[in-house]
């Protein structure tokens, strides 16, 4: 929740405002508090940082509505978590409302038009409830217009007011938004005017904030809101530079300056900036174009809203458009003789479509999954009249149970492979992430269900599916299990999955597939011949390995004594700022700038490297459709602050003994061990069998342990999946994933040029960062240089990882929240990644007792490396 | 004469300060009867269970564990007066006895704690004790209706005003409003110790201490310790801290974090663990000693003391553990703008 840095501006909801919304107040006259309450929960889901309550209206008792609406938020956390803004022109009613807040509000406003002795009268009060407080430019002779009274008028409450001991941190001013483009020439210059004495106010009073309510500006255009959204827009485009950090608006009603009609925008600028004479009557004269349009909505009210319903259903499925879907499925079902009908006719028949171009090729994941999303609506709206038809639900082709399995948080792959099998008419009962076997067996009895699919990321859940396969042929079952998920492999299927239960296992490479496979494992006709066809291949797999003279191993010894020979003339020299560093809030704009977009690509099943990628023949209008939703994305979670990037750095004196590396802690007179797996593979002519632990000196050396996570997803995914929106739901984790590797990648940076700073004048492009092309490496327990996950909680510790950050580590060790990294930092000039590989059990043996931990459990955590 | 607040900084520059340890299990250990806790004031309600009347009908009592506290090393002392107010006292019939309960205990840790200081010249201090109640601001009683309240805002705040008064008339030198389960509750207190303020036209140091009533480190109305920190800061307390909650394990990391951001003392006063099947604390002084003084070691805390089941032997225990080390060095955190709903919210600058 904390912000930092560049990306600082703060929105203020505003539903919550009966003068600004004409609904709020329909609510609170008709004395609907519950419905109300909605709104401003509505209103912090949507990003709001802050909300606004105003319950200024004559014929009200506002004391009263305040005082009511607080008590009744104060009950909910997830409103109550965001500070409050009590707004009224009355004072009665503040105070009334500073009685029942909390935690630290803002009141809106005071203001010196009762002259001094009101004004720091009100100001003290607000210092002894404990309120922030904004301060309206307004003086016993009025309100001010000029750039030279506003500054004059505020710079004056700040005298006052610091006398008197405010906090000039809490003090924010308003200095009033006035109306441009009304045909009075006084007016042209009311927005330079806030913008320029903006500026000059931040310079002359430090610590203070700058607010404005932007509906005003606007005023003249009320009913073209297409109009009145860019001149929002282009208004903070340039005040927000000039130091405005807050403002009173509907964050969902702001456009993207970028994203604005030219001839539009131009004309917003030529008016906001007072640029020429004739900048009203070229504004009016464009604005009439826009009036009743919605620049969204334009291009969409083309021909095909003129063609008839089913065929407006499908093609609002192909192009996942969900604008109209509501109504042109409520026009579909007022046609049809029963609700149910409108599933299995003209949607299911629009899904056909979608599944045979995908199946095809000629439609891509991310479309996929946007068509999803409308379908998802369309059904969404049809349920509650199937429900009250009592009739029974659509037949489903078959009934699919999803987990990811205990121990695992990863869903991003499970959730994609979902939707796919939901858009081909599958009924997909998704038991989400960690799921225990039991719940999954029991998920399945109880849903009838035809098919268990299984994922997971981490190589520890590999052996969590051996157990659910386990289960499975304990209690007889005979249905088919799928597995998917970035550590399963054809190979370890057919191993150790498929050896496991009688019934069929099948491995699914990617969503694309999953279809195919579920689509044939429940035909009547195909299904046999399949089992069998993968039983069959699966033996030959398993008749391989058991034949195959298994490439040799070295003993422990013999590869120890061809480790790798680092020049010790090159370890990295002590750090700059050795110890622990803790980050608490990143700046996701610097982040944004470190993206590796080529991963996002490969998590929507789109192949090709990135930027080539958006100009692929095949892929290139959808990779640049994705990526053009990315950055809106983006965008909003920036300037909304969705997310927090915390992490930390440790940097610690140490030594190597064997394949060990001792981490000394200085502070706490204590000596960690770390130990690392050595390759055992029979290496050819003079390539070394590599340790992690051949990078550090026997004689004293330094090594460094991060931890990085992406916090703040949850909120906006439960919004996501309210709306039916899987689309972003899986867009928002993606570039969640990809924020987390940005911040590795930046931190190992800041780790090299300045913490460490053994590489001060490092200078890297983006692409070379990518490609790593860095002295030093990041190796991270779980992954190839070091693959055992049990790591992770020696890391947690020296890093105070959890406390620090608020990473926490599940019972397989996956980190939580999903997106994030953790792993080592060496600096050795020669230190390179590489892979463990297999290992004997020699070196297992070896290993436990270095961990101090049973054999079993050694196995447990390695057993990817010992097959 | 140096104020209060000064001389309290001053010392606290110089060592990790203590404060005493719980009231309650240490009267409950004199085995009191009904008659000692009635005396003779003709009382129409039973009064045992009533601790702070013991002023009046036990003196002795109070003595001793005031004695006691200040013998095991506590640099400050408390009054017994966590229940003297008309809201608490109601359930025994006593409001009319509130002025004098605060008046008499303050005047009893005053004297003892003077007594002290002139005995070896070390600087002792008297915390008037205010409670949260039993009534709370934040939180409806009925589920059914959670925009209800049992109490409004300036009726708590009047209640507190008279306890103020009389603890500030028996001599004590701060305010500590202690056991914070509603942050409301205590800006209410906050707001009666400032309009106490300026009816005498000095300055009433306030102390801060919050309870936290979950793991995931917030108190009942849902406040995070850095939330709470945010929206109680305009008192501009000498301390600012936790008490009670769990054991000192637990308060951990809520200690470290209030550490980083506060610019004032520190205060922690945790209960001697967590307590076991029957409700008994059984951690031992050492145990407790141990556990807290990691806190000094890091340099997060600087006045240490004990809730629910420590005693003077915990008190004297922490004291030894902490002699000689460094106190806490107050922070200085950036100039931000910080506002808070249950969780903080900062504007960058």
């Amino acid at each position: 929740m904390t912000s930092s840095s560049s990306a600082n501006f703060v929105n203020i909801g505003e539903r919550t405002n009966v003068t600004g919304s004409a609904a709020f107040k329909k609510l609170i006259m008709a004395g609907d508090y519950a419905k109300a309450v909605d709104v401003a929960r509505q209103q912090v889901e949507n990003g709001a940082q802050i909300i606004d309550v105003n319950m200024d209206e004559g014929l009200l008792d506002a004391e009263m509505a305040m005082t009511t609406f607080l008590k009744l938020i104060a009950a909910e956390p997830d409103i109550a978590r965001v500070p409050v803004m009590i707004d009224s022109s009355k004072w009665s009613v503040i105070e009334a409302g500073l009685k029942c807040v909390s935690g630290k509000p803002i009141v809106n406003s005071i203001s010196m038009k009762e002259g001094e002795a009101q004004f720091l009268e009100h100001a003290r009060k607000c210092m002894a409830y404990g309120a922030a407080v904004v301060v309206m430019a307004f003086d016993e002779v009025g309100q001010a217009d000029t750039k030279d009274r506003k500054v004059e008028i505020c710079e004056r409450a700040y005298k006052l007011l610091t006398g008197i001991g405010f906090p000039p941190e809490d003090i924010i001013f308003d200095p009033n938004v006035f109306a441009i483009a009304t045909g009075i020439e006084e007016h042209n210059n009311y927005a330079v005017d806030f913008i320029e004495a903006t500026r000059e106010i931040k310079a002359r009073c430090p610590h203070v904030h700058i607010s404005g309510g932007l509906s005003n500006l606007s005023f003249s255009f009320r009913g073209n809101e297409p109009v009145r959204r860019a001149m929002h827009s282009v208004f903070l485009y340039y005040a927000i530079p000039a130091g405005m950090d807050m403002a009173i608006v509907n964050a969902g009603q702001l456009d993207i300056y970028d994203q604005i009609d030219p001839a539009l925008r131009d004309a917003c600028e030529d008016v906001i900036l007072n640029r020429t004479p004739e900048a009203t009557e070229t504004m009016i004269t464009i604005a009439e174009r826009f009036k009743g349009t919605d620049v969204i909505a334009e291009k969409a009210a083309e021909e095909w809203r003129g063609w008839e319903v089913r065929r407006r259903l499908e093609h609002a499925l192909v192009k996942g458009i969900d604008a109209y879907i509501v109504e042109d499925t409520e026009e579909a079902r007022q046609q049809a003789a029963r609700p149910i009908e409108v599933i299995e006719g003209p949607l299911m028949d629009g899904m056909n479509v979608v599944g045979d171009l995908f199946g095809s090729g000629k439609m891509f994941l991310p479309q996929v999954v946007k068509s999803a999303r409308v379908m998802k609506k369309a059904v969404a709206h049809l349920i509650p009249y199937i429900e009250a038809a009592k009739e029974p639900g659509a037949k489903a082709k078959g009934r699919i149970i999803m987990a990811t399995v205990k121990g695992d948080v990863h869903d991003i792959g499970k959730n994609i492979v979902g939707v796919v099998l939901q858009c081909n008419g599958y009924e997909v009962i998704d038991l989400g992430v960690m799921v225990p076997w039991p719940k999954i067996l029991e998920a399945a009895k109880e849903h009838d269900a035809d098919i268990i699919g299984l994922s997971g990321l981490i190589t520890p859940s590999l052996d969590e599916m051996v157990t659910v396969a386990e289960e499975m042929q304990r209690i007889g079952m005979t249905i088919p299990l799928m597995i998917g998920g970035a550590t399963t492999s054809k190979v370890h299927t057919a191993l150790r999955i498929d050896k496991a239960y009688e019934g069929p296992v099948i491995h699914v490479l990617d969503a694309s597939r999953a279809v195919g496979v579920a689509s044939t494992l429940l035909s009547d006709t195909q299904a046999e011949d399949f089992i069998a066809k993968v039983a069959a291949e699966y033996q030959h797999i398993r008749d391989l390995r058991e034949g195959k003279e298994a490439n040799p191993l070295l003993s422990l010894e013999d590869a120890r004594n061809n480790a790798f020979p680092a020049d010790m003339a090159h370890i990295a020299p002590p750090p700059a700022q050795p110890g622990l560093h803790v980050f608490p809030s990143w700046d996701l704009a610097d982040l944004r700038s470190c993206i590796d977009w080529t991963p996002f690509f490969r998590a929507w099943e789109l192949a090709g490297n990135y930027p080539a990628i958006l100009t692929d023949e095949v892929v290139g209008e959808t990779a640049t459709s994705l990526f053009a939703d990315a950055q809106k994305m983006l965008d909003q979670i920036i300037a909304e602050k969705w997310l927090t990037a915390t992490g930390v750095v440790g940097l610690w004196p140490c030594r190597r003994e064997g394949d060990d590396v001792i981490i000394h802690l200085v502070e706490q007179e204590q000596h960690v061990r770390i130990p690392f797996l050595r390759q055992q593979i029979r290496k050819s002519r003079d390539r070394a069998n590599m340790c992690l632990a051949d990078f550090i000196s026997h004689d004293g050396d330094w090594i460094g342990g991060f931890a990085v996570g992406i916090h703040g997803i949850d909120a906006h995914i439960a919004r996501f999946q309210a709306g039916h929106d899987d689309y972003s739901d899986i867009l928002l984790k993606a570039l969640a994933d990809r924020f987390a590797e940005a911040f590795a990648e930046r931190l190992h940076q800041y780790v090299r040029t300045t913490l460490w700073a053994y590489a001060p004048g490092e200078q890297l492009t983006n692409e070379a960062l990518i490609k790593e092309e860095y002295r030093g490496i990041r190796p991270a327990p779980g992954y190839p240089a070091c693959p055992d996950h049990s790591l992770k909680p020696i890391l947690f510790d020296l890093l105070n990882a959890t406390p620090a950050t608020g990473i926490t580590l599940t019972d397989s060790f996956a980190m939580l929240p999903t997106a994030a990294v953790s792993g080592f930092y060496f600096g050795h000039q020669q230190a390179e990644y590489f892979g463990v590989a297999r290992i004997g059990h020699d070196q297992v043996e070896d290993y436990a007792k270095r961990r101090g931990m049973p054999l079993a459990e050694a196995e447990r955590w390695l057993r990817p490396n010992l097959d | 004469m140096t104020s209060a607040r000064e001389k309290l900084f001053a010392e606290a520059a110089k060592r990790v300060l203590m404060t005493d340890g719980a009231w309650g299990t240490q009267i409950q250990g004199f085995g009191l009867k009904e008659e000692d806790y009635a005396g003779d004031l003709g009382l129409s309600h039973d009064q045992k269970g009533n601790n702070d009347i013991l002023i009046l009908t036990r003196p002795d009592v109070i003595e001793k564990i005031t004695r006691s506290y200040l013998d095991a090393g506590s640099d400050i002392i408390s009054t017994n007066t966590f229940s003297s107010t008309q809201i608490s006292q109601a359930d025994y019939g006593a409001e009319h006895l509130v002025h004098r309960l605060n008046v008499e205990s303050a005047k009893l840790a005053r004297r003892t704690a003077d007594e002290y200081e002139a005995k070896d010249g070390r600087p002792r201090f008297v915390a008037g004790c205010v409670g949260p109640t039993n009534k709370t601001l934040s939180l409806s009683p009925d589920v059914n209706d959670p925009g209800y309240r049992e109490i409004d805002f300036d009726t708590l705040k009047n209640v507190y005003r008279e306890q103020i008064d009389a603890l500030v008339e028996g001599g004590v030198d701060f305010i500590l409003i202690e056991t914070v389960f509603d942050t409301l509750n205590a800006k209410a207190g906050i707001k009666a110790v400032l309009e106490a303020q300026d009816a005498l036209g000095r300055d009433i140091p306030i102390m801060l201490s919050m309870t936290l009533t979950d793991l995931s480190g917030r108190n009942l109305s849902g406040h995070t310790v850095e939330a709470f920190w945010y929206a109680v800061r305009h008192a501009k307390p000498v301390t600012i801290g936790l008490n009670c909650s769990f054991g000192a394990e637990q308060l951990r990391p809520h200690v470290r974090v209030l550490s980083d951001i506060a610019d004032t003392l520190i205060m922690i006063y945790p209960n001697a663990g967590l307590p076991n099947d029957l409700g008994e604390y059984d951690e031992l002084p050492a145990q407790t000693a141990a556990l807290v003084r990691e806190w000094a070691d890091h340099g997060q805390v600087n006045v240490l003391g004990g809730c629910c089941g420590s005693s003077p032997a915990h008190i004297a225990a922490i004291a030894k553990a902490v002699t000689g080390l460094k106190p806490r060095e107050i922070s200085h955190p950036p100039v931000l703008t910080h506002l808070a709903g249950l969780e903080p919210m900062t504007i960058a600058a």
